[in-house]
């Protein structure tokens, strides 16, 4: 996808390096900055004021009215002790199975099977259709998907109604008003909704990888797991990167779902960070508390996407290395 | 590189090939139908809703979700139609995914044109923050704005959504298409500079007309994920008048009108745009993505 094809050309560092500029040369340079100029004027007002302002705002306790009052360091030393905010990362750390692990997984086998043994032994067109039904999850409006799933869960929902058509009816519950059942519930619901991505990312990425590989390999002898491990993998690596990034940052970020499926609830069973925050800020009306989650979120996130982002600057340079 | 371990892993037997495609004949069909019934178990809720869409209430009562409709209903479709003025929230969803659409791509072209082509000094750093800022929660910025549109008069305005997203948007095609600019051929630039063109004429006459395929994967991308998007909507929006197809259906979950019946013919209302979104455009999206690989 254009998408990580850029990414994997970030660092210009490759670029030759220009002659040393004239002066006229960096004041011709400089006028580029006017096109800088509205972009730049947008971002603070609608992502750098603001950002500034939660921080300033975690440091206080406000209502949303009246004036807000410094408390310093307490809302993020109530944090701490709060069993609430803990349980709401030990469920993002599940959203990060549910959406990152598992659909990465999933779909390098799915992709590389729709590539390389439907997509080449039967009709192209079998594996664009295959491909098409694990994508339309993804077209639909998550909050859609959740209300429909929801729906689906209930106790009088299809679901049950299935396992009934089945003669499982011992197995009827209620999903997603059981704490117990709630949270694997959720996740089931996520991977459904998440799969459809690193499938299309991975299948437009293979299409890159030179077909001689394989046939060499399978002239070799290598059968369909040998390819897969040393053709397919390495060679869809910057992909691999980009889809695990994006799937780790939405992770960390789903709230839509959360919102439509379950509302963190049963008992905080499936309660996130950021649908704790935005229950905080706008249900609980404690601004500054709410502020602190969101910027603890804010700084996991950032950790995480630097981590992300030095693991791929590595192993490039590894790669060149060789 | 890894492909060189294949030979050692994998001794080869004169016999062992032709046996494996004869084998081979047998096991592809296999894989075809695990991955069919893949496929098949990842549409049974749009089958649900399908099958659901199109029931009275009386018939969902007695017969339950899987039953066969006795009747094609359509009072569903329509109740849900009117009571939520779905015309009303399909044109407030297409105005502001619209809107946001052609000013990011727009705004994310004048960033990545100081920072890819002009070279700008820090543009690493200005990108990273670029990409950063595309990558905060929603949550980290939500509550000034939401207090500031209130003090401006912005609030429940489909203008505060558009502006916020056009923000969030080209922060993410200016990380984008500064490094596709920045891979640029410099002759195309140096030879339109020779022929005394000033920067305004070169970003129109030669920068724009080579992205245009990258800028429309860009505009597609921004319209699905602004017509997606829920908590700065479900906050900046809060009337009948303004929300969006999303938050319309989220408000009314769990109101008395929204029985299992009206609930599924929302849901298909709503997944029809996105559907029909996505099948125009799927060309596009395809030839930009080859276009991307092809540079």
């Amino acid at each position: 996808m254009a998408v990580s094809e850029t990414v994997a050309a970030t660092p210009p560092a490759a670029t030759p390096t220009p002659p040393a500029p004239s002066r006229r040369r960096r004041g011709r340079n400089a006028a580029y900055w006017l096109y800088l100029l509205p972009g730049a004027v947008l971002f603070l007002l609608v992502i750098g004021a603001p950002l500034v302002g939660t921080l300033y705002l975690s440091l206080t306790k406000w209502s949303g009215i009246g004036d807000p009052r410094w408390v310093g360091l307490d809302n993020y030393q109530q944090l701490l002790q709060d069993d609430v905010f803990w349980a709401s990362f030990r469920n993002t750390v599940w959203m990060l199975v549910a959406m990152v692990v598992v659909p990465t997984v999933l779909g390098l086998l799915l992709a590389a099977v729709l590539f390389d043994v439907i997509g080449r032994r039967f009709k192209p067109r079998t594996a664009a259709a295959l491909r098409a039904a694990f994508y339309l999850p993804q077209v639909l409006p998550v909050v859609v998907a959740g209300i429909v799933w929801g729906w689906i869960l209930r106790p009088d929902g299809a679901f049950n109604s299935l396992l009934d058509a089945v003669g499982l009816g011992a197995l009827r519950h209620d999903w997603l008003g059981d704490p117990g059942t709630a949270l694997p519930a959720v996740m089931a619901v996520m991977i459904w909704v998440q799969i459809g991505y690193p499938v299309v990312v991975f299948m437009a990425a293979l299409q890159r990888v030179d077909p001689e590989l394989y046939e060499a390999a399978e002239v070799d002898g290598a059968n369909w797991l040998h390819r897969f491990r040393a053709i397919t993998l390495p060679q869809i690596r910057p992909e691999t990167f980009v889809v695990a990034l994006t799937c780790t940052i939405a992770a960390l970020k789903v709230f839509g779902p959360i919102f439509a499926l379950t509302r963190g609830g049963p008992d905080n069973a499936t309660n996130v960070p950021s649908y704790f925050a935005y229950y905080t800020f706008f249900k609980k009306l404690q601004v500054g508390y709410g502020s602190a989650i969101s910027m603890v979120l804010t700084l996991i996130i950032v950790v995480v996407a630097g981590i992300f982002i030095w693991m791929q600057a590595r192993s490039e340079r590894r790669d060149r290395g060789f | 590189m890894a492909v060189t371990l294949t030979p050692s892993t994998a001794p080869v037997t004169p016999a062992r090939p032709v046996r494996d495609r004869h084998h081979r004949g047998v096991s592809r069909w296999v894989v075809l139908a695990l991955v069919t019934l893949g496929a098949l178990v990842m549409l049974v809720p749009f089958a649900f809703m399908l099958l659901n869409a199109f029931k009275s209430p009386g018939d969902y009562s007695s017969g339950g979700p899987l039953s066969w409709p006795t009747e094609f209903y359509t009072k569903g479709l329509r109740t849900y139609w009117t009571e939520v003025n779905f015309p009303l929230k399909f044109w407030n969803s297409a105005i502001i995914a619209g809107s946001v659409a052609v000013l990011g791509v727009a705004v994310s072209l004048l960033n990545a044109y100081a920072l890819g082509i002009g070279r700008v000094r820090g543009r690493l750093w200005i990108v990273g923050l670029f990409l950063l800022a595309n990558m905060l929660p929603q949550e980290a910025l939500i509550y000034p704005l939401y207090y500031v549109a209130k003090q401006v008069g912005l609030y429940n305005t489909q203008l505060s959504v558009i502006i916020i997203f056009t923000v969030i948007q080209s922060a993410f095609g200016t990380y984008l298409l500064a490094s596709v600019m920045g891979t640029f051929p410099r002759s195309l630039l140096e030879a339109a500079a020779l022929d005394g063109a000033g920067k305004w004429t070169v970003l129109w006459r030669v920068v724009f007309p080579n992205l245009r395929p990258t800028l429309a994967v860009l505009l597609i991308f921004f319209f699905i994920w602004t017509w997606n998007e829920f908590l700065i909507p479900l906050v900046m929006l809060i009337d009948n008048q303004t929300q969006t197809i999303p938050v319309a259906l989220a408000s009314l979950q769990g109101d008395r009108l929204m029985d299992a019946p009206t609930t599924n013919a929302g849901a298909l209302i709503s997944l029809v745009p996105a559907i029909l979104f996505f099948l125009i455009f799927q060309r596009t999206l395809a030839r930009g993505i080859t276009a991307g690989a092809e540079k």
